[in-house]
């Protein structure tokens, strides 16, 4: 099975706007998913030039991509994906 | 309450969106169109009964972020008219906070109540163990008669079904000098002969409704008007952002600020100040001392807590040193300090070299504004480097390392970290000044917020990451003993 590949935005807006938060995914998914995930956090995935700031901060699960994201939500994503795999 | 909630979120966004205003070509007129563009015709209405009330609180809350009192003011007033006002003051407001009306919810007030989760059981402790006499029983189940309860929480403790809860106001009960109560229709007033500016009523309004007065308008204005606005950013800066301070130096650079120094710079200042008077206190028998540099807790020893001014240290302020060598370097220098807190917007009011305050959401606010990508930028050189332990200052325990640090060895010190101003630590300060000791130690350090400066209210980072990548940042910085 191919590892699901996490990608957090760390640029300026999607910092400003609470990504910081996000960074204590990259020691909660390896704990929580061992080696069926990959997180990565990325230096902007310029997501937030397209729209509002309003909708940062971004992460991505794949090609999945998560607006106002939080551990919750980040979460939440990885564990749909890993369960349609599994089906 | 955690910091990433919405409502963090959305003061957050309206600063973005006022600067970009500022900075665009019709300032007044963009300002008036924020809640326009925030809320459209046919937008989903998140948080209030209707679209009108939501447009309204964010307009209320544009104009707190234009650095307008809202307490009062007049409801007739045209966003675009605030927004040339603010360009025409002369100097920032008197005081730092207002609470909006409008956004409050007027929360009921503190006490015990039995939910329906009450069984009516035969047991009844809560009946038996309330001292009061104010628990009987109404159609089987539990009532509390609120005249007579004390709100001592014995019943929520002995209820075997978690059937009884308290309810509290959040800014109430996170004050903690009583500062903030409601007025005749239930909302919530800052009495400001009382406030010390700690802003933790501003952190857990859970409806966001106690803004801080910005000042980002007024800093960018002079910018604009082609001052030399010098950025002097506080200690606890590394580490907010995704960038080290030399690429955080040139991108406040690229924003029109014509220097910026370390806060850190004046912190060595106030350590080796602060040990020399610390050893001289010591010689002379003095059974404490506490530090100084915290603008919450100077407001609070101000405001409430005389009787231990005799044992506050006189040292001034990191921000003090800096700015004073700022304004000597150039008097004609309009100085701003770069704050984790909105209780050093309270201490440059009363500072004449300190001109202005941008708190650190203000500055990635600015950032966001001008889209700049901090972690490609090219560092920029400090003319003066500070020393590990000054740069430490904003973490709790680090005043006290860096007197301890600068006394190097002359003295016999014994710290005594007081972290997070509350009820609880005030009366312990209270208790060592009244006995005229304080048995953990000789040294008090004392700061308002949970963590040090990295938990000030104004934070972009959690506590516990802002507080590793200072380390990571500072373990290579020259010592302040040297």
């Amino acid at each position: 099975m191919n590892k699901i590949k996490v990608k957090l935005c760390m640029g300026t807006t999607c910092f400003v706007m609470g990504a910081s938060e996000l960074q204590e995914l990259v020691d909660i998914l390896p704990e929580k998913f061992g080696d069926k995930v990959e997180v990565q956090c990325a230096t902007c995935l310029d997501l937030c030039s397209s729209s509002s700031e309003g909708q940062a901060p971004y992460a991505m699960v794949d090609y999945t991509v998560i607006s106002k994201a939080t551990v919750e939500s980040v979460i939440n994503e990885v564990e749909r994906k890993l369960k349609n795999g599994q089906e | 309450m955690d910091k990433n909630n919405q409502a963090t979120h959305l003061k957050k966004e309206i600063l973005i969106k006022t600067i970009k205003a500022f900075l665009s070509n019709d300032f007044g007129e963009n300002t008036r169109l924020i809640p326009f563009e925030m809320r459209p015709k046919g937008s989903e209405v998140p948080y209030r009964c209707c679209i009108y009330k939501e447009r309204e609180i964010l307009r209320n809350r544009i104009i707190a972020s234009l650095g307008f009192t809202m307490e009062g003011a007049d409801d007739r007033v045209l966003l675009s008219s605030y927004a040339q006002k603010a360009l025409e003051r002369e100097k920032p407001d008197e005081h730092t906070l207002t609470v909006l009306e409008l956004a409050c919810k007027g929360c009921v007030p503190n006490r015990i109540f039995v939910t329906d989760l009450c069984q009516g059981c035969v047991a009844r402790p809560c009946l038996e163990n309330c001292k009061f006499g104010a628990i009987s029983i109404v159609n089987g189940k539990s009532q509390i008669d609120s005249s007579k309860c004390k709100n001592c929480t014995k019943c929520i403790q002995v209820c075997p079904y978690y059937a009884i809860v308290k309810l509290v106001v959040p800014c109430e009960s996170v004050c903690p000098v009583d500062a903030i109560s409601k007025d005749e229709q239930g909302h919530a007033r800052i009495d400001f002969d009382k406030c010390i500016s700690c802003g933790k009523c501003v952190s857990v309004c859970p409806f966001g409704a106690i803004h801080e007065k910005s000042q980002i308008i007024d800093i960018l204005l002079k910018i604009r008007q082609g001052k030399k606005v010098v950025a002097m950013i506080a200690p606890s800066i590394a580490g907010q952002l995704p960038c080290n301070i030399y690429q955080l130096k040139t991108a406040l650079l690229k924003c029109g600020f014509s220097d910026v120094v370390e806060v850190a710079q004046g912190a060595d200042i106030t350590a080796k100040n602060e040990a020399k008077e610390f050893n001289e206190r010591m010689q002379e028998g003095a059974p404490f001392m506490t530090t100084s540099c915290c603008a919450g807790y100077n407001n609070l020893v101000d405001k409430h807590l005389s009787e231990i001014a005799p044992y506050r240290s006189e040292t001034k302020t990191p921000m003090y040193y800096t700015a004073e060598i700022c304004k000597q370097k150039d008097p004609e220098a309009v100085t701003v300090f770069v704050s984790p807190c909105v209780a050093k917007k309270s201490e440059a009011l009363k500072n004449p070299n300190v001109d202005y305050v941008m708190n650190y959401e203000e500055m990635g606010a600015l950032f966001v504004a001008y889209k700049i990508e901090l972690s490609e930028l090219e560092p920029t050189p400090f003319e003066v480097e500070s020393s590990r332990e000054g740069r430490n200052f904003g973490i709790t325990g680090g005043v006290a390392k860096s007197v301890e640090a600068a006394d190097n060895g002359k003295s016999e010190v014994k710290a005594h970290l007081v972290n997070g101003i509350n009820k609880e630590s005030i009366r312990a300060l209270k208790g060592f000044a009244k006995k005229g000791e304080c048995e953990f130690g000789n040294l008090i350090e004392v700061m308002c917020c949970e963590g040090g400066c990295v938990g000030g209210n104004d934070c972009l980072n959690t506590v516990r990451t802002a507080t590793k990548s200072i380390n990571d940042f500072t373990k290579d910085s020259k010592p302040i003993a040297e």
